[in-house]
């Protein structure tokens, strides 16, 4: 909540401007006060940034890039069984078409897509880690959409933001029923701010 | 943040208390549970949140969004309709638990997700509620019920439709809070339908990396099949 969080000024994903979080401080007050009582500050602080939908696409698009580079360096991983191999296929190609689908709507907005951001998972050679790995980027890309996507103005967007998020949420339950994990552990998923979202894939970015 | 389940007694006794509510929300307020602050936001009695609500929900023509004439116009149409089908949900999972037919990891599913539904009832009407509006009319669900296989393809059907209706709905709402409410569990209707197509050996994302919307039309011509009355 605290917009001079040193944490949060010590968290950078390239191409993603202070401006934005200045957007995300005020919606993360929102998510405890009561979105009512900000909401005409975080609409100025969206008009300020320039085009609140781009940066929120763009901040989408680095996550999307992060999954996708995921799944293909799991493919790596020798010894999977037939159904991560299946989920490593069929979800990696999801994420790349939501690169592809993202980086091209940027684009037409006349925007300028967010470059690839460089990643570090680890020791991923094991299918333990996949599925540890697997399950904290699916649960925390749903959780990044459905915190962002009430602030999106074009419901175009929103349309498509849904669409990416519920494959998201499939993803999510279908890897952590892999790792023998509760499929849907709430009635409501939760949401993050922007700043719990980058503290969650930082251990993973390298640049 | 992925283990942390808000205790139904719990989320109860926020919903009708004010200052617990209050508490509950500063509590929350780092943590995971922020779009379940919001739904309680938009519940919520405290002035500018309830009045900015007020204006927000309703205002729309539901024009756009086919079949609304049942429920109404504009967010509150669609809480009404959400509603409905939560209804058809939870009590679907509540006859399936009872016929005896679910045994080990499918009833334990299913009582799970019955009850995630019961949530989403109790949420929407405390919401509807708030909003001084009348709550729909409980449909009477007639499902059948008479294998394991049968229900779970049942619930696999209704669960992948359920998510698809409220991607049908996400871009006619106006309301942030209403918005966020319902991206809320439009995500968990997703999870279920993955968990209960993977149990059917099914694939998990039938419609690729971009999941279809379903309008209200369509899927109130696709349940109608199950209520009775």
């Amino acid at each position: 909540m605290n917009m001079r969080n040193p944490e949060l000024e010590a968290v950078e994903v390239h191409g993603i401007t202070r401006s934005s979080f200045i957007v995300r401080g005020a919606l993360a007050a929102g998510a405890v006060y009561g979105a009512g009582s900000v909401g005409p500050f975080v609409r100025q602080a969206l008009a300020q940034s320039g085009g609140g939908d781009i940066e929120i696409l763009n901040f989408a698009l680095t996550l999307e890039y992060l999954e996708a580079a995921f799944y293909k360096e799991a493919a790596k991983i020798d010894d999977l069984s037939e159904d991560a191999v299946k989920a490593v296929e069929t979800f990696g190609d999801a994420e790349q078409a939501h690169v592809d689908t993202l980086a091209g709507i940027v684009k037409q907005r006349g925007g300028t897509p967010v470059k690839a951001p460089a990643v570090d998972f680890g020791d991923l050679t094991s299918e333990d880690a996949f599925l540890k790995l697997a399950v904290t980027f699916e649960d925390t890309g749903v959780s990044a959409y459905n915190g962002a996507a009430p602030s999106i103005k074009d419901k175009e967007l929103l349309a498509a933001a849904g669409s990416i998020v519920q494959v998201e949420a499939r993803h999510a339950a279908a890897v952590r029923l892999l790792a023998k994990k509760d499929p849907a552990p709430d009635a409501f998923d939760p949401t993050l701010t922007e700043k719990q979202v980058l503290k969650a894939v930082q251990p993973y970015v390298k640049s | 943040m992925d283990d942390a389940r808000p205790q139904d007694s719990a989320v109860r006794r926020i919903d009708s208390d004010p200052a617990s509510r209050k508490k509950f929300l500063k509590m929350v307020g780092a943590g995971g549970a922020g779009a379940f602050a919001l739904l309680l936001a938009a519940c919520g009695d405290d002035d500018s949140t309830s009045s900015n609500t007020g204006t927000n929900a309703g205002s729309g023509t539901g024009s756009t969004s086919g079949g609304s004439s049942q429920f109404g116009a504009g967010d509150v149409g669609i809480a009404k309709y959400a509603l409905t089908l939560e209804y058809l949900e939870a009590d679907f999972y509540m006859q399936a638990a009872e016929s005896g037919m679910l045994k080990g990891q499918a009833l334990e599913l299913g009582k799970e997700f019955g009850e995630h539904e019961q949530q989403h009832v109790d949420a929407l009407e405390s919401m509807l509620k708030k909003l001084g509006e009348q709550l729909p009319a409980k449909p009477k669900g007639k499902f059948p019920l008479d294998s394991q296989d049968s229900i779970l393809n049942l619930a696999a059907t209704v669960e992948n439709l359920g998510a698809a209706a409220y991607l049908g709905q996400a871009d006619k709402i106006k309301d942030p809070e209403i918005l966020a409410a319902a991206l809320s569990i439009h995500t968990v209707e997703a999870r279920h339908a993955s968990a209960l197509n993977t149990a059917l050996g099914k694939p998990a994302t039938p419609d690729g990396g971009f999941a279809k919307p379903a309008s209200m039309d369509e899927v109130l011509k696709q349940v109608k099949p199950y209520i009775a009355s």
